[in-house]
């Protein structure tokens, strides 16, 4: 009896070995050669990818990146001061410790982040350029992660308090960064580097969010003055282009404001940028509430509810989790689109890549500089693509 | 003794809602009232009042590309309307490029060759993935300045490269290009006739009547007819130059120029595939069975089945991609290209006239956004399907 079964386990391995032999031929002649205009077309594909990795590894490996090593900490922080620099360690250090809690709490898209935050750190600590103190710390970093990923697992109780640390974690950032007088004052004029992209990008995120679930709730009110307050206000700021409304936050908000306030550069982009996403937040979240069917309203207003709790309790949450992947790719664009503070003179990560070829130093390095700011978009645009596509697939958004 | 239950106002519901956008629009009107105040008296402060008559005033610089003459003598109206211009250019041609690469990397993705879908998965990640300012910039800065000076420009056939500029060959209108012109016209209205013609009787009789070639046949005999007569083509061609320090002949694309195209068309053509791809995949698997069934042949499945109801899909966000390039084209600014935005900031910098040109550049993309919101509305109103 067992033999037999032995037996004919082996003999499925066998057929399972050669399928997948057979398998892997049947698959080039299915994928790659399956008509001759296939083959036409898979050579010269071929030819093409050959000749585009040549160059690029070319490219990569006769390329000088001293250019980037000499001016890491400056494409990285811009010109924050040396002394205080275990700011920007502190607030690296709560990130990551936030990140491994919910990594350890959640699990799911957060593994994803958290894991890649960890890869990205850990090819810092590789790099030839960076320094010892810079690498020792990079490292704990690294060991805190995983270290308060098993604290995660192990106490589910965290779940709340890690969620309010979160939700003040950039307030607490730009406190510890700015100091407000409890620290020594660090002027956000000097802000800079992928700091400053970050910062912006994650203040855009979070104060646009909200104002646009307001526009997109005010969209859809029957009361006509606040309806058309906001379909005006998103259809203006849908119309115009970004670097106009830059223009405007730069130009025209000190003379709103008269002459009494005084606000920074960055400040002012930020407002900029956060005025910008809010129209195209509520845009997403209105295509949320639209594609909830009407027997959600009317169950709720059935059960008694009012308009408040019916939002609260059974529309927003349904609408938010359908628009979540969607505002995941609004997000994307924001923090793509921060790139053009550059434009206004704000020496964001692009900005300070301009500053250095602007430099008789660095002469000719254009390419290297550039290559190089755009790899660290992409890198951040492409985890956030695959986070999306993941919550796309976790939340069923797809299979509705 | 009678009772009557009288509701207090602030729960009145035909009370309410009035008195909610009441509040609404005087919190919003006191805000407007209060911005708009300080940036009166603050212009005032500096001596400026607001009004557009500075548009009549001597510009004063020059603009390297423009569509129309313009001189530093002309009015800063007039360099405004060269900015639009200019940036009706890129629209335009970015448009038509971008749907062309788009609608290639779209289907080649959906290709079953597996190293084509891949070729195109990698192309669309990579460059949608890089914010378009550093796209931009990496052309402008690290390929197309560095190039060798004019005078040991690169040739590749008829084009020519260097850092002043890349030169293409160029047609040219001649005298009997009216003719062609003519002649073309009539030709197509001939083929079309022959074609409905054709087809019409193909379907009473249930024979072959070839309308498709017949039509094409007909445009080619005027055509050639159109050649007999005039004896020339319909338009000269101009190959570029080198003289001195400049091109002749031909068309000269300024490196600004070159970067801002080149890098809008490649960053919205990765949008637009997916937007068709989106398209394409969304027309139900059942219909390409049924035309299987029915025994279509694949490419009268594609022409006849899958576009025109992929189209449907594909036009609302096809309309937001366009009006996107659009609205990018306003990052010519970084590169010196002289856009509208480009031109305002010039303008901005000489007149202080910060209010009033950030208003013409506000109203100049509103009315693009309306006008090509309007046009696709149109069409994507013909293509809806006609529910009964």
């Amino acid at each position: 009896m067992e033999e037999m079964k032995l037996e004919a386990n082996k003999e499925l391995n066998i057929l399972k070995r050669s399928s997948s032999q057979i398998g892997s031929l049947q698959w080039l002649k299915k994928n790659l050669f399956s008509s001759w205009s296939n083959v036409l077309l898979t050579i010269i594909s071929a030819v093409v990818t050959g000749y585009i990795l040549f160059n690029t590894f070319q490219f990569i490996f006769t390329a000088d990146w001293s250019v980037i090593a000499v001016n890491f900490r400056l494409l990285m922080i811009g010109q924050f001061p040396v002394a205080e620099i275990w700011r920007v360690w502190t607030i690296l250090g709560v990130l990551t410790v936030l990140l491994g809690l919910s990594w350890g709490l959640w699990k799911g898209s957060m593994a994803h982040v958290a894991v890649s935050i960890g890869a990205i750190m850990l090819i810092m600590v590789a790099m030839p350029f960076i320094q010892m103190s810079t690498r020792l710390i990079l490292g704990g970093n690294i060991v805190l992660l995983l270290l308060t990923f098993f604290i995660g697992t192990k106490l589910p109780k965290l779940k709340i308090p890690v969620i309010a640390v979160w939700l003040l974690y950039i307030p607490l950032t730009i406190f510890i960064l700015n100091g407000f007088g409890v620290l020594a004052p660090v002027s956000s004029n000097i802000w800079g580097g992928f700091l400053l992209t970050l910062l912006i990008a994650s203040v855009a995120i979070v104060i646009s969010f909200p104002i646009g679930l307001l526009l997109a709730l005010g969209r859809r009110s029957s009361l006509p003055v606040i309806k058309y307050f906001c379909v005006i206000y998103i259809e203006f700021i849908r119309g115009i282009p970004l670097i106009t409304v830059l223009f405007i936050g730069q130009l025209m908000i000190p003379l709103f404001l008269g002459s009494g306030v005084e606000i920074s550069n960055v400040l002012r982009a930020m407002i900029g940028m956060t005025l910008f996403s809010a129209a195209y937040l509520a845009e997403n979240i209105r295509g949320g509430l639209q594609s909830l069917p009407r027997g959600q309203y009317e169950a709720a207003q059935a059960l008694g509810l009012n308009k408040t709790y019916m939002m609260t309790f059974v529309i927003l949450p349904q609408a938010i989790r359908a628009v979540i992947p969607a505002c995941v790719g609004q997000f994307i664009s924001i923090f793509k689109d921060t790139s053009l503070v550059a434009i206004v003179s704000l020496t964001d990560l692009l900005g300070m890549g301009q500053k250095l070829v602007a430099n008789p130093e660095f002469l000719g390095k254009q390419m290297e500089v550039f290559v190089f700011v755009g790899f660290v978009y992409f890198i951040f645009c492409y985890l956030m693509s695959h986070v999306s596509r993941r919550l796309e697939v976790s939340l069923g958004a797809g299979h509705r | 003794m009678k009772k009557t239950i009288t509701t207090p106002f602030w729960r009145d519901k035909r009370i309410v809602p009035i008195l909610l956008q009441v509040l609404f629009a005087a919190l919003v009107l006191a805000g407007g009232y209060y911005f708009i105040a300080n940036a009166i008296n603050g212009l005032q402060q500096i001596g400026i009042n607001l009004g557009f008559n500075f548009l009549k005033n001597t510009s004063g610089f020059t603009i390297s590309e423009s569509m129309i003459d313009f001189q530093p003598t002309d009015t800063y109206g007039r360099a405004i309307i060269v900015g639009i211009l200019n940036t009706l250019r890129i629209a335009f041609i970015g448009i038509i490029l971008t749907s062309i690469i788009g609608l290639f990397v779209g289907i080649a993705k959906l290709s079953n060759n597996w190293l084509v879908s891949k070729l195109a998965t990698v192309y669309i990640e990579i460059f949608r993935n890089t914010p378009l300012l550093v796209q931009i910039f990496i052309w402008f800065f690290a390929v197309l300045l560095p190039l060798p000076r004019i005078e040991e420009a690169l040739k590749l056939g008829p084009v020519f490269f260097s850092n002043r500029g890349i030169a293409i060959p160029w047609f040219e209108a001649h005298s009997n290009t009216i003719l062609w012109g003519i002649g073309m016209i009539v030709g197509l209205m001939v083929a079309v006739i022959f074609f409905k013609a054709l087809m019409k009787k193909q379907l009473e009789s249930g024979k072959r009547k070839y309308p498709f070639i017949s039509a094409i046949v007909s445009f080619i005999v005027i055509i050639l007819i159109t050649l007999i007569f005039t004896k020339t083509g319909p338009v000269t061609i101009h190959t570029p130059s080198v003289s001195g320090r400049g091109f002749v002949g031909g068309q000269t694309l300024s490196p600004g120029y070159s970067a801002i195209l080149i890098s809008l068309v490649i960053y919205t053509s990765t949008f637009i595939a997916e937007v068709i791809r989106a398209g394409i995949q969304g027309v139900p698997k059942g219909q390409i069975e049924a035309a299987k069934a029915l025994g279509l042949k694949s490419s009268t499945t594609m022409r006849l089945v899958i576009f025109p109801q992929g189209i449907r899909i594909i036009i609302p966000p096809l309309t937001s991609q366009y009006l996107n390039l659009v609205k990018n084209s306003s990052l010519a600014v970084a590169v010196g290209f002289q856009d509208i935005v480009s031109v305002g900031g010039t303008v901005m910098n000489q007149t202080g006239r910060a209010v009033e040109v950030i208003s013409i550049m506000i109203a100049v993309y509103l009315t693009f956004s309306l006008i090509t919101s309007i046009l696709m509305n149109i069409f994507n109103q013909k293509v809806q399907l006609v529910e009964r």
